[in-house]
């Protein structure tokens, strides 16, 4: 077919990576995203981006990062993609250099980079301390450029509903609805790149921004788009707790020399300024001599539990500890991480250059996603590619901290030319296909919302939401039970029931954002307990994936790709081998 | 007060579409700590009764990163432009007024719509041009010096906070504001971006550009990430003028 048209769904880098890829193939993009693309999730992205670029003389190399991103994964990502990944990495940097990125630099004018967890080299490129941010506008600035020259369409204000699929199962186009009037329209395309972010807003109290609900994903899964290792849930050792939200401080600061502590004395009230040396419990220095304070986050936040809840050592008798960067010169914390702390300012009141922060694990990102092949970034649906957090590839069992950013650019890399190359292969156009097929996907998605809005059980949506994600929080985190992954998944159950008895606050269309959250709600409840059986289903210990009932990692049964279909209804599992070609599995401990 | 019954009181302007009068709403709140605006928005969605026991919506309102880095939620509270989610209510005196900006076209209560800042970027052109996106090597070199200049100025989150303070944003100057301004500024000071300043430049001298600035300087003191914006203003100011000289000079 000669003039294809793709949409991608979501603005975030991932998005926008493959919306410049296509763009810059000539053919042309509807780039469609819930926000105005520059205030996407990605711009709450601090710490910075890994590459190899071994620029501080230590020896490092692509296959180095390679091997900590499979290791700190506990083995669980399939290895060929990684290894592709590790090796573009160095490029990209480059490219978002050449794209105005105001990347640190050393006193000779190159790039500077940072230590982050996870490993042993100098490999984060930064800006200062919120490098999402300035890589989210410099590749927003180069959309703005393709739509000053008509080669790409945004469709900001538009919340991806479902995928337009012919009678064959191929994806023709996605219907979505504007947030503003609340009109659902259908729009055809000939490959879909989803690029739809996070999931925090299942958990409720996470790191994630109020657009990360996980909605796009899980409407897919239930249109037949596998997901896999949903159980992979990343919490982050140090976020600002907070009733809105959990604002994380980044693991740049411990990069940079913040130091992990809690009194060695339970419940020691004094000013922590205070507390001699050795009465301070530097208990990541201490269990973890190597790596220290930059142990992997399923490491760090384990230590942190056992210190709170089983040493009960906990701050002020609280569930938090202290990050300490009190000890560090001024001027090099407001050059490399002043964003970060100015946060904590602005939200705590303190200044954390003079006071040690007070901080607590919160949940912060999903390993698991939507299945992709090892190839194109291509889902099990023709016609459906996946790109960044949304999907499942490169993490594995745990992601190391500033693989994030590179694995969404990375991951749009790839799909953007994937899906353009797909396309160009179909026989027919989706502009050629009747209107019939997506007046009936559109219908159909209008009858959803009118059922929403004439349900009248008293049941409030923002109560639920409430309810789901303290479950969650609380049994679906950390450490994790089976007997209380099973009452979960039944609780979530009556959730979803309950939810069938919803009464929306308000039935208008017009600015309506309580009706556009409920029909999210909807999909979340499906996502949260796809996320509960797949941890009830993994018996074993791997990554951030921990169950004291098997604290051992089992590569016999469980060195496995777990993969969810949605079959009639139903959650459908299936275990597939993880591609370990180029690394053999050993033993992942940081203690020695 | 014990903290059990304390309570917040907030008024908020509502207006269900762009065509309905606006009226404003009581809602009172239990008190807890370390609460912000936006802590409030989700509670009234809730239980979205007023002050009086009167059945209302919810609350439509912009927000996303809740950490001000997105600049989603700004909105006028207590008579302020402002991020929703830095405000802290026990910071803030009570009754805490909520309103829309008012320099955007307003679509439903909190919510308003910004995009003419985006246009604006465009008209500007607010970008590097690159060849490409395919491997061509590494990028200019930058001193440290200059790199920090470009991060302060990088750090803007088009909240619109500047330009809903300005007097002369409004729509007889058509004046884009100094969010767009230090925009130019920024990448007219990157090494590749300054090769092709004279066409932002030529831009920033068209209708609502850099002359139509009156230095009143509300914007950098609206400003929620303390950018340096009069002194973008001035900078921009400077180079247009050196520009058009030049250009009368050499043709």
């Amino acid at each position: 077919m000669k003039n294809p048209r793709v949409i991608v769904i979501g603005g975030g880098l991932a998005g926008l990576m493959a919306t410049i890829r296509v763009a810059e193939l000539g053919v042309p993009v509807d780039l469609f995203s819930v926000v105005p693309v520059r205030r996407s999730h990605s711009v709450c992205a601090q710490g910075g981006i890994n590459a190899a670029k071994n620029l501080k003389g230590e020896g490092d190399s692509t296959w180095k990062h390679f091997d900590d991103t499979v290791y700190g994964g506990d083995f669980l990502a399939n290895q060929p993609p990684v290894k592709a990944m590790c090796e573009a990495a160095p490029g990209i940097i480059d490219l978002l250099d050449r794209m105005g990125v105001p990347f640190n630099r050393t006193p000779e004018g190159l790039l500077d980079f940072r230590r982050f967890g996870g490993t042993l080299y100098h490999r984060t490129a930064f800006a200062g301390a919120t490098t999402g941010q300035q890589m989210m506008y410099a590749l927003e600035e180069q959309v703005r450029r393709f739509e000053a020259e008509g080669k790409v369409r945004k469709l900001e204000g538009w919340m991806f509903l479902s995928a337009v699929l012919d009678e064959k199962r191929v994806a023709r186009g996605i219907t979505a609805v504007h947030l503003r009037s609340g009109e659902i329209h259908a729009f055809r395309g000939d490959a879909l790149i989803v690029c739809t972010g996070g999931l925090g807003a299942i958990f409720r109290h996470s790191t994630n921004s109020v657009a990360c609900t996980g909605s796009a994903q899980a409407a897919l899964f239930q249109q037949g788009v596998d997901y896999a290792n949903a159980e992979m849930i990343q919490v982050h050792p140090t976020a600002i707790p907070g009733e809105d939200k959990c604002r994380l401080i980044s693991e740049s600061v411990r990069g940079e020399g913040g130091r992990v502590w809690v009194p060695r004395a339970p419940g020691d009230r004094r000013d922590p300024r205070s507390i001699p040396e050795r009465e301070r419990f530097y208990f990541l220095e201490e269990w973890y001599p190597r790596y220290g304070n930059l142990v992997p986050r399923d490491v760090a936040v384990r230590a942190i539990h056992k210190v709170v809840f089983e040493l009960g050592l906990g701050v002020e008798g609280r569930p938090m500890v202290y990050l300490d960067v009190t000890h560090l010169p001024r001027q090099m914390l407001d050059r490399k991480l002043g964003g970060v702390l100015e946060i904590y300012e602005k939200f705590m009141g303190v200044d954390p250059r003079e006071h040690p922060m007070k901080v607590f694990p919160a949940q912060h990102y999903t390993m698991g996603g939507l299945w992709v092949d090892n190839e194109r970034q291509a889902t099990n649906v023709p016609g459906i590619f996946a790109a960044g957090e949304c999907e499942y590839q490169y993490h594995g069992a745990n992601r190391l901290g500033a693989n994030s950013l590179l694995s969404c650019l990375y991951g749009g890399m790839v799909a953007g030319p994937a899906a353009v190359q797909y396309a160009q292969g179909l026989d027919q156009a989706a502009e050629d296909l009747p209107d019939t097929l997506f007046e009936a996907e559109r219908r159909r998605q209008e009858e959803i919302y009118e059922d929403l809005c004439r349900r009248d059980g008293g049941e409030n949506p923002i109560a639920i939401w409430k309810e789901m994600g303290e479950l969650m929080t609380e049994h679906v985190t950390v450490i994790r039970y089976n007997k209380q992954l099973e009452q979960t998944d039944a609780r979530l159950a009556e959730l979803q029931e309950r939810y069938r008895r919803i009464s929306l606050p308000d039935r208008s269309r017009w600015g309506n954002q309580i009706l556009h959250f409920t029909r999210e709600l909807g999909n979340m409840l499906v996502l949260a307990r796809l996320i509960t059986q797949a941890a009830r289903l993994r018996d074993e210990s791997r990554g951030a994936h921990y169950k004291p009932e098997f604290p051992e990692r089992d590569d016999e049964h469980w060195l496995r790709t777990l993969r969810a279909s949605y079959v009639d209804g139903q959650f459908r599992f299936t275990l597939e081998p993880v591609d370990t070609s180029l690394i053999p599995p050993r033993k992942r401990r940081y203690d020695t | 007060m014990s903290s059990e019954n304390r309570t917040i009181l907030l008024r908020i302007r509502r207006q269900a579409r762009p065509e309905e009068p606006a009226r404003w709403e009581e809602f009172e709140l239990p008190w807890r700590p370390n609460l912000n605006v936006i802590a409030c928005l989700i509670e009234i969605a809730q239980r979205p009764v007023t002050r009086d026991g009167r059945q209302t919506t919810p609350v439509s309102y912009e927000a996303n990163c809740l950490e001000e880095v997105c600049g989603a939620c700004a909105m006028v509270i207590n008579g302020r432009a402002r991020q929703a989610c830095s405000a802290l209510v026990d910071r803030l005196e009570q009754p805490i007024r909520l309103e829309p900006l008012s320099k955007f076209p307003l679509v439903r209560d909190l919510v308003v719509d910004r995009s003419k800042m985006f246009y604006d970027l465009k008209r500007m052109r607010c970008w590097v041009p690159l060849d490409g996106t395919y491997a061509v090597g590494p990028g200019p070199r930058v001193s440290p010096e200059v790199q920090q200049k470009a991060y302060e100025l990088s750090r803007c989150i088009m909240c619109g906070n500047c330009l809903e303070v300005c007097p002369k944003v409004n729509e007889r100057s058509g004046f884009v504001g100094a969010a767009i301004l230090n925009q130019v500024r920024l990448f007219n000071l990157h090494p590749t971006g300054a090769m092709h300043a004279r066409e932002r430049l030529r831009a920033v001298r068209g209708p609502g550009g850099v002359h139509e600035c009156d230095n009143a300087q509300n914007c950098v003191k609206a400003c929620p990430k303390h950018i340096p914006l009069t002194e973008s203003n001035n900078d921009v100011n400077r180079q247009a003028l050196r520009d058009a000289l030049w250009g009368w000079v050499f043709g």
